[in-house]
């Protein structure tokens, strides 16, 4: 039977239950759009590449698949890398198909050509430009099992005009994309190291990171904090991965994390990571982390391994094998919490999560993080929160008590402005019964604001609440803090009036100005069905505390006029 | 501790692909570590390429690099080859005007350093000599002596001495 490089294209995708592409058409993919409307595959067309790429990424994390979007060549595909130096820096699989101009034009400048897979080789896990057809089976396979395998990355699939318009008589061949996963090679020994080493501990801690969310680790991994009732602190990546209401929970550490978390940190005598890679942020000065613990680091990317903090046991490996090992073999030797010699030390933890919890004064403004409290009550702390970048990001992070893997989407690595819409779509793509909802600055949400377009054309549901201080606030809140005062660039307060906005793309808009309305807002939004744009004045000049200066231990938090509450 | 800065060796073997050394030239420039010399053929296999690679840098750095080649995907296998158990050599070709009173003196570099004429035409010629980093760069010297023309020198290629 003959078949066009675009059927071979949709072969492949039905042969990775692909059932959702994010997309945007032009000339070079002309071809695969046509192939599209013959085929059983749900299209969303975003209104630009970069919400294309989120959008997937988005889906990719609410659900654990693959996220995939297809653009056009030359802008298309540039208008997605920052999209994908986000997925990178974040290990989400998500796969990138790019159109390109014919093969023999490749290099000769030809209209709307860039070479993509130059400008993302070092953004994306690996990529593939396809000259031959008859590659095109098994490099589409290959790029999804790269995506989804080991530590998850972005894959961009580089299709050249004519490779997708030729046409092939061989069947495709069934390729069994064989799996790349390497078991560690002396599990047992070095998970009965770690035992040894945690049971010998006083003050034992365990990091929780975002790798046991991407490795779909999170039920073992409550089960084994709380099999040997070990105090959890998370990475902002980790925030789901150990429910917030578990009386184990620490905190977030990090430059905005809570202070019984930063100061867990830094009194353990062992500290055990899972699936972290010790950002900045995370650690703050690197030589003042965690300075009494031995520390034992699970991860599946060896070079996460001493990469910025040394340890003393290495365990590279996927965390479901590791963690099932530790809890076979503590089965196995009949091993116990060691209660009485870790008492104190929870006893400690508790007095500093009660002494210094995270918290914020009243007045007669809406305060933000007063909107996330009452967000995390309307929806019974359920909803699929994902969040653009800034003051708001950490207020989502500290007040909304994930209890649920999968729940919290954010771009962490790499920081990006206009990432949560996008990414709220693709959440609410793939959980159409979930409550998605936004978390945006008032800056953040203007960089792809054009995806209240697409949300409005699929009636897609998604919650969209901007905690409007007028101010690029994280920038306002730094230059408070270590640049005088002098608020360079980041006032925002020539903004567009979101309710009109809304309206503007057909959606509902709804605004609250004091603190009694808040609730009222709330739940009108949460309650009508379809998008809604919720726009929370909220006190302008709020910063987030606790903080860290950067490059000073985790120990040195200011906590602004929070003190006076707790 | 003084930082230990020194020459090492990386064996790479990958997939041989169009886009393969930019992707560990990549590698190395984009956390900031030099090349300081690189040489790549086939195997025995055409379809994969051995890579030799050296670059001026600590041992903990060499460990961190080598983790990063082997993430990438065309790369079979990374390592570092260690002296003094692997062999590491390089070679020059090195063109060498051609005069009476020189022609004894040239011919004794040839002689003691096992050197090859590889090509004379009339006024010059060419000479080939290979050894390690330090044989070199004194037969390099020996040669600026000899009012030596213009040079080709390869990457080091190496191999340990024996299978371990
Ligand atoms: C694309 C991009 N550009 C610039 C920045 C730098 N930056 C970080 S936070 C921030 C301010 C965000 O303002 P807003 O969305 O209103 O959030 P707020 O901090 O006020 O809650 C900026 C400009 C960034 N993270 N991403
Ligand atoms: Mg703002």
């Amino acid at each position: 039977m003959q078949q066009t490089g675009s059927q071979v294209l949709f072969t492949a995708l039905k042969e990775e239950n692909v059932d959702t592409l994010f997309g945007y058409p032009g000339g070079c993919v002309m071809d695969i759009y046509d192939e599209m409307s013959r085929q059983q595959i749900r299209h969303i067309l975003v209104r630009h590449e970069q919400g294309a790429v989120h959008a997937a990424d988005g889906y990719a994390r609410a659900s654990g698949r693959v996220g995939v979007c297809l653009v056009t060549s030359g802008p298309g595909a540039t208008n997605t890398v920052t999209g994908i130096a986000n997925a990178y820096m974040d290990s989400i699989p998500v796969v990138v198909l790019t159109g390109q101009v014919p093969t023999a034009i490749i290099g000769s400048d030809g209209f709307q050509e860039v070479d993509i897979t130059g400008i993302t080789r070092t953004c994306t896990k690996h990529n593939f430009l396809v000259r031959d057809i008859g590659d095109l089976h098994r490099t589409v396979r290959e790029a999804f099992q790269i995506a989804r395998s080991g530590r998850p990355g972005p894959v961009l699939v580089d299709l050249p005009k004519d490779v997708i318009q030729s046409v092939t008589e061989a069947e495709p061949l069934r390729t069994a994309v064989s799996p790349v996963e390497e078991g560690c090679p002396d599990l047992e020994g070095l998970c009965n190291e770690a035992l040894k080493m945690l049971l010998q501990a006083k003050k034992p801690l365990i990091i929780v990171g975002g790798g046991v969310i991407l490795g779909k680790a999170s039920e073992i991994f409550r089960a084994f904090a709380r099999k040997f009732r070990i105090p959890v602190v998370s990475t902002l990546m980790g925030l789901g991965a150990f429910p917030a209401s578990d009386p184990l929970w620490t905190g977030m550490l990090g430059m905005h994390g809570a202070y019984s978390a930063n100061m867990a940190v830094s009194q353990c005598d062992l500290l055990m990571a899972v699936g972290v890679r010790f950002d900045d942020r995370a650690t703050s000065k690197v030589s003042a982390f965690a300075p009494h613990a031995r520390i034992i680091h699970i991860d599946i990317d060896p070079v996460s391994i001493d990469r910025i903090v040394r340890t003393d046991l290495a365990i590279v490996s996927h965390c479901i094998p590791a963690l099932k090992t530790l809890h076979r073999l503590s089965d196995e030797q009949g091993l116990t919490p060691p209660e009485r010699q870790i008492h104190a030390w929870r006893n400690q933890l508790l007095q500093w999560k009660a002494e210094m919890p995270l918290g914020y004064c009243r007045n007669q403004n809406i305060k933000p993080q007063y909107v996330i409290e009452k967000l995390h009550q309307l929806t019974q702390g359920r909803a699929i929160i994902a969040t653009e970048v800034g003051q708001h990001q950490m207020w989502a992070a500290q007040f909304y008590r994930f209890d649920d893997p999968n729940a919290f989407l954010t771009s962490g690595g790499l920081g990006t402005m206009g990432f949560g819409l996008p990414a709220a779509i693709g959440a609410q793509v793939a959980c159409p019964d979930r409550i998605v909802v936004d978390v945006a600055g008032d800056g953040s949400i203007q960089m792809n604001i054009q995806e209240l377009g697409t949300i409005a054309h699929y009636g897609l549901p998604v919650k969209v609440v901007i905690l409007n201080n007028l101010y690029l606030g994280m920038i306002r809140q730094w230059q408070e803090l270590f640049y005088g005062r002098r608020y360079s660039q980041s006032d925002m307060s020539q903004a567009p009036d979101f309710v009109k906005l809304a309206e503007a793309y057909g959606i509902k808009g709804l605004r609250a100005t004091k603190p009694e309305e808040v609730k009222r807002v709330l739940r009108e939004g949460l309650e009508t069905p379809g998008p809604v744009v919720m726009d929370f004045h909220v006190e302008s000049e709020e910063n987030v505390f606790p903080m860290v200066k950067p490059g000073t231990p985790l120990t040195e938090m200011a906590f602004g006029n929070v003190r006076a509450v707790a | 501790m003084p930082v230990q800065f020194k020459e090492r060796a990386i064996s790479v073997v990958v997939n041989n692909r169009p886009d393969v050394l930019a992707r560990i030239a990549g590698t190395f420039s984009a956390r900031g570590f030099n090349i300081e010399s690189i040489s790549a053929n086939i195997t025995r296999n055409p379809a994969v390429t051995k890579i030799i690679i050296t670059t001026l840098t600590t041992p903990e750095t060499i460990t961190k690099v080598i983790k990063q080649l082997n993430r990438l995907v065309d790369v079979l296998e990374a390592r570092r080859l260690r002296r003094p158990q692997a062999v590491c050599r390089e070679m020059i070709i090195a063109r060498v005007p051609l005069t009476k009173e020189r022609q004894a003196a040239i011919q004794e570099l040839i002689d003691t350093r096992g050197g090859k004429t590889v090509s004379i035409e009339p006024g010059s010629a060419v000479l080939e000599f290979t050894g390690d980093r330090e044989d070199l760069e004194e037969i390099l010297t020996r040669l600026e002596s000899l009012g030596m023309e213009d040079f080709s020198r390869t990457g080091v290629i190496a191999l340990e001495r024996s299978k371990s």
